[in-house]
């Protein structure tokens, strides 16, 4: 792996982006990487368009700013397409994980990816509620996410939910998470 | 080497964590975003009995800073925190407390001012308080802001230097970007912190004492304000003996600026707080590529470290001082004005810009500050013109 892996998260608020791309980066801080996870706040209200940001270095990140040149982009909600150019800057050869039930070349032709971009398709919504009972996609994503790419494994990303969510949530709660990260892991298919 | 916890946090919780470990006997502080998670999390030490500090809940940062000052004077180890409207609102106390010499250390994350209203990253709340007395700190990043504020505690209770400080981080980049952070046990930084030592504290009755007495008529006011000057230049050296012992524990460089590669820097960059990470980012490659760039930041902004900056900047070519944060009506930027001050001591003139960033906390891109050390290039070629310019204002 390169230096610096820069994730980017097309989102709407309340869908836990900010959660994800802070979840992320503890679990590669507990990998002994260096991490930032930044949100960009707009006006906060439940549904607006959001990003964030999450960046994993084996060396000290010194960089503050936005990211623009993403290696990976995860798009929580495939409705943000119309309205949000998600792949603007994507790196040559980098990856897009897509929230959706559509296959591969569905998402390929609806994000617009060029042929060097890695799709990856997982249903985290219906996941979600299958396992959360409610439509919160962030954890399975993550799984995902990790799944697709290894910028964490599944199960270094499982450990820190126990670790974090353990600590808020009831066993029920947790052990839900820990299964739509299963399912999610197995489901995805990049393309 | 004394143990170290490792976590991922954000600029806030690092500076409630420094504020938990130096256990101000007084906190009062009224929540404003970005501030609001630090004092939220102090609130909860105090709920949870970690800490023994009194926690005055206030309807408004008038009154929190007011309850410092009192507090302060009383004798007691102190603190607050705000932001932007929150410390415009201070504008009083922040004189009274540093005319009244007393030690309380507040962060400030730094944002925009209203109008238009604006919750983001910039200088402009800050750099309104820059001439009223505290020793003022600028943080890079999360970390720099648990460090700068434990700092703050030395620098303020000193004996020699009695007076308020300022210990800043740059609003949602830093206060709410996650980082890899580092804190030290409890114990090193409490022997580190110590205890205040009050001088003159008004609760004290074997020695009654009058604060913040009427001085008008004659020569007492002007006396004051001198010994307010001579206090704050005299912090100088203090702060960097307090600051290199937490260095030598936390083994973290501390220094006035933070000097890259301007040794033999042709072009060099001047830039306060989160944006320094960037525009070294730049420097870094136009090295590579054979430009010799510098970068030069200042973390300790009040007193301003003009021999510093002049030491560093007496080589170059052309100077790039960047600014988040406007001062109108004046030829500069606040940033533009002190630098170009020192400049004037050189015997030889070096051409500036003044480059206006960020305010509102609009993106410092890689591209605009590529831009911006192109311009200074042409700068010293003679082929522009000095002057103050907004940078990457679309």
């Amino acid at each position: 792996m390169q230096d610096m892996t820069e994730i980017r998260w097309h989102a709407r608020a309340g869908q836990g982006a900010v959660t994800a791309s802070k979840l992320l980066a503890e679990t590669a801080l507990l990998n002994g990487e260096y991490i930032q996870a930044m949100p960009e706040y707009g006006p906060e209200r439940t549904g607006a368009p959001l990003r964030a940001y999450s960046r994993i270095s084996s060396k000290p990140i010194e960089v503050h700013n936005n990211i623009t040149h993403p290696n990976i982009v995860v798009v929580l909600d495939e409705t943000l397409l119309s309205i949000v150019e998600v792949l603007e800057g994507i790196v040559e050869g980098g990856t897009v994980i897509i929230n959706t039930k559509n296959s591969v070349d569905e998402a390929r032709a609806a994000l617009n990816a060029s042929a060097d971009i890695k799709v990856a398709v997982v249903d985290a919504s219906g996941i979600a509620l299958d396992t959360l009972k409610r439509d919160l996609p962030n954890t399975p994503i993550v799984g995902a996410l990790a799944q697709a790419t290894q910028c964490v494994t599944v199960e270094a990303f499982k450990e820190n939910l126990l670790e974090t969510f353990g600590k808020k949530f009831t066993k029920e709660v947790v052990d839900a998470n820990l299964a739509s990260v299963d399912r999610a892991a197995s489901e995805v298919v990049v393309g | 080497m004394p143990d170290i916890t490792v976590l991922a946090a954000t600029g806030n919780l690092m500076v409630s964590e420094a504020l938990r470990q130096a256990e101000p006997d007084v906190i009062a502080a009224y929540p404003i975003t970005p501030q609001t998670a630090v004092v939220e999390e102090y609130s909860k030490y105090v709920a949870d009995g970690r800490v023994h500090t009194e926690y005055v809940n206030v309807e408004s940062e008038h009154s929190s800073l007011s309850a410092c000052i009192g507090a302060s004077a009383a004798g007691a180890r102190v603190a607050t925190a705000t932001s932007s409207q929150g410390l415009a609102l201070m504008w009083e106390e922040l004189h009274i407390a540093s005319g009244m010499r007393l030690p309380i250390v507040m962060a400030n994350a730094n944002r925009a001012i209203s109008a238009p209203i604006n919750i983001h990253g910039d200088h402009s709340d800050v750099m309104g308080a820059r001439d009223s007395g505290w020793v003022i700190m600028f943080a890079e990043t999360a970390q720099e802001a648990y460090d700068n504020t434990l700092i703050s505690f030395r620098i303020a209770e000193h004996p020699d230097v009695q007076l308020p400080v300022m210990t800043t981080l740059d609003g949602f980049i830093t206060t709410h970007a996650m980082e890899r952070c580092e804190i030290l046990d409890d114990e090193v930084v409490k022997a580190y912190v110590g205890e205040r030592t009050p001088i003159n504290p008004l609760i004290n009755g074997d020695k009654p004492v009058s604060h913040g007495m009427f001085a008008s008529l004659g020569n007492s006011y002007f006396k004051v304000k001198k010994a307010e000057r001579a206090a704050i230049d005299a912090s100088h050296p203090i702060i960097k003996q307090v600051g290199d012992e937490w260095a030598n524990i936390c083994k973290r460089p501390f220094d006035y600026v933070d000097a890259y590669e301007c040794d033999d820097a042709d072009f060099i960059i001047v830039v306060l707080g989160s944006a320094a990470g960037n525009v070294r980012a730049v420097a870094r490659d136009l090295r590579a590529q054979g430009i010799k760039a510098g970068v030069l930041r200042i973390r300790v902004y009040r007193p301003f470290p003009a021999a510093e900056v002049l030491e560093a900047l007496k080589g170059a070519k052309a100077v790039g001082i960047f600014d988040r944060s406007d001062a109108f009506g004046a030829q500069y930027g606040p940033v533009g004005l002190d630098v170009r001050t020192a400049l004037y001591d050189l015997p030889a003139r070096i051409p500036t810009r003044n480059y206006i960033y960020g305010l509102g906390g609009a993106d410092i891109t890689i591209q605009t500050i590529k831009d911006a050390f192109d311009e200074l290039q042409q700068l010293a070629a003679g082929s522009i013109d000095e002057g103050l310019c907004y940078l990457g204002v679309r």
